[in-house]
């Protein structure tokens, strides 16, 4: 019987699991947690802070999900190495676990700069994990002050999570705009514009160069004064127990398109990995969750023995702030061309033919229809295009197209 | 397993279809009092122009992206049928970001609905293959190939 082991216990290691189960019904699986708590949605932090969700329907998967495939979970437990030449991992309290086939589903870890003082900050969290939220929640009052540093996803979805519950919140970066991994710049007035009607303080281009106990100077000069820091600059693949073992990490563990990594019988999968990106066309940290599930599931199945290819990986992100959504795909790469309306802008990025990108913000109905433009590679001089930058609809296919997608199993 | 299949030729672009779907998905035993006077949240839409119509549902696909997408994990396939947990979404959309078929729309509150063949409600049956007038929507099953 083979012998599985998953090092982590988050949605990687769920698709893991079930990779492997669609393949190989017997097969021992190990899942090692650092995390005390089963699978749960990670992404729903600021969901639960919010009120939207709760602990209970954070679970990612059913309470029996463990039981129904077979898997042993050693929690609150940390791998200390693996030893490829022996196929063994071993954990923090010197246990052995031995493999026939490993998936290093580690993820990633807040990255914290060196900021001077402030081991003097008394309430200050990251928000990564469910016991960071728990944490915050339990010092926040409708008197606190909040400095975010960090004007990306983390630190927004942390913002719209607890504004109702704070008296007041700032969010510095050291960018000029908010969500500058996802946005340009036109877009991002358009967010920060709506989210300082929302009562979110912005201090862009400019960052906390020291802490004072509960005062922040800025590298502008000018002071804040806050009760609670939150610490989202930004997030770190850990890499280490490939990279300590001889395998090939860049900024994440470099994985090929069956999530193998350049260790013998080691496969990798979620945000401690770096991939091919198919809308970039280079290998990249895609740290969200679709690709996390969907690199597991690869990684899984090839474990068992299937030969899964997982190759068209793009970076994607749907978010809303108070009523506001917005999609993002692809690479901004190309030519710029755009739809706008009065409550709409959408971008598309077009190069050779092809659709590499997109940012729509207010309008989002049917974007997988853009998505599956860029993951299919889809010619655009096959499809209404003209038509399309108006509506994603499935009337820009041909007739033909068409009956084989809505007249067919797929 | 069956499934929802159109046939675009047949389609008169009545909208018939996501009455009959919000009805059904309503809960209410009076079509009137269900939706007089109210916008309609159907999971089954009519796309198309002047000349071709044609309505769109869950294709309930044999690799589903949603599933594999979905950040709260609400949404999970049995006995063939895609469903969601509408007390897990959070509304996030991503389903919406992932589906190629543009078949996914929230419903009135903002969290996502779909398109489960009215399966589980008092139709047991899909509601608007049973109401298309010209047979344009069928339940049936088909193969892969065409």
């Amino acid at each position: 019987m083979k012998r599985y082991v998953i090092i982590g216990n988050g949605t990687a290691a769920v698709g893991c699991v079930e990779g492997i189960r669609s393949i190989d019904k017997a097969g021992e699986i190990t899942v090692v947690s650092e995390e005390k708590h089963s699978v749960y949605s990670r992404p729903l932090i600021s969901y639960y802070l919010e009120g939207k969700t709760d602990l209970e329907r954070m679970k990612y998967r059913g309470d029996t999900f463990y039981e129904d495939n077979g898997c042993r979970v050693i929690y609150g437990k940390r791998a200390a190495s693996i030893d490829p030449e022996k196929k063994q991992i071993v954990l923090d309290d010197g246990t052995p676990l031995c493999y026939d086939a490993l998936c290093v589903a580690t993820g990633s870890r807040p990255f914290v700069p060196p900021f001077e003082g402030l081991q003097t900050v008394e309430n200050k969290f990251p928000f990564m994990t469910l016991d960071d939220a728990l944490g915050l929640e339990r010092v926040l009052t409708k008197q606190s002050r909040v400095l975010i540093v960090g004007a990306g996803l983390i630190g927004l979805k942390c913002a719209e999570g607890i504004r109702d519950r704070v008296k007041s919140i700032t969010v510095c970066d050291l960018a000029d705009r908010v969500l500058s991994s996802i946005l340009d710049v036109d877009c991002a007035a358009v967010v920060q514009r709506h989210l300082e009607e929302n009562g979110i303080r912005f201090l862009l281009g400019d960052t906390a160069v020291r802490f004072d106990k509960a005062t922040a100077r800025m590298k502008s000069g000018k002071t804040v004064d806050f009760d609670i820091l939150v610490l989202a600059v930004g997030v770190r693949a850990n890499t280490e127990l490939v990279k300590n073992a001889g395998g090939d990490v860049n900024r994440g563990i470099l994985i090929n398109t069956k999530c193998e990594t350049s260790l013998p019988f080691v496969w990798a999968a979620g945000d401690c990995t770096e991939g091919f990106d198919a809308s970039f066309g280079g290998t990249r940290v895609i740290a969200i969750l679709p690709n996390a599930y969907m690199q597991g599931h690869t990684a899984g199945g090839n474990m068992a023995g299937d030969c899964a290819v997982f190759d068209n990986a793009i970076p994607m992100n749907s978010i809303g702030f108070f009523g506001l959504h917005m999609m993002t795909a692809g690479a901004y790469d190309g030519e710029m061309t755009e739809e706008r309306s009065e409550n709409a802008v959408k971008r598309f990025f077009i190069k050779d033919n092809l659709l590499k990108g997109f940012i729509l913000i207010g309008e989002t109905e049917r974007a997988g229809i853009y998505t599956s433009m860029i993951r299919e590679k889809t010619q655009l001089d096959t499809i209404d295009f003209a038509f399309a930058r108006k509506n994603a609809s499935n009337l820009i296919y041909s007739q033909k197209i068409r009956r084989q997608k809505f007249g067919n199993e797929v | 397993m069956k499934r929802v299949y159109v046939n675009e030729e047949w389609c008169l672009g009545c909208h018939l279809c996501e009455y009959n779907c919000a009805f059904a998905n309503s809960g209410m035993r009076d079509m009137v009092s269900a939706l007089k006077d109210k916008k309609i949240f159907p999971r089954i839409h009519v796309e198309g122009d002047d000349k071709i119509t044609f309505a769109v549902s869950c294709r309930h696909c044999t690799d589903p992206l949603c599933i594999k997408s979905c950040i709260a994990g609400a949404i999970s396939k049995k006995d063939g049928v895609v469903r969601i947990d509408r007390n897990k979404c959070v509304g996030c959309l991503t389903c919406v970001l992932v589906c190629p078929y543009g078949a996914l729309t929230p419903g009135e509150d903002g969290i996502m609905q779909k398109c489960e063949l009215c399966l589980e409600n008092a139709c047991g049956k899909p509601a608007c293959v049973t109401g298309c007038p010209n047979k344009a929507i069928v339940y049936e099953e088909r193969s892969k190939t065409v």
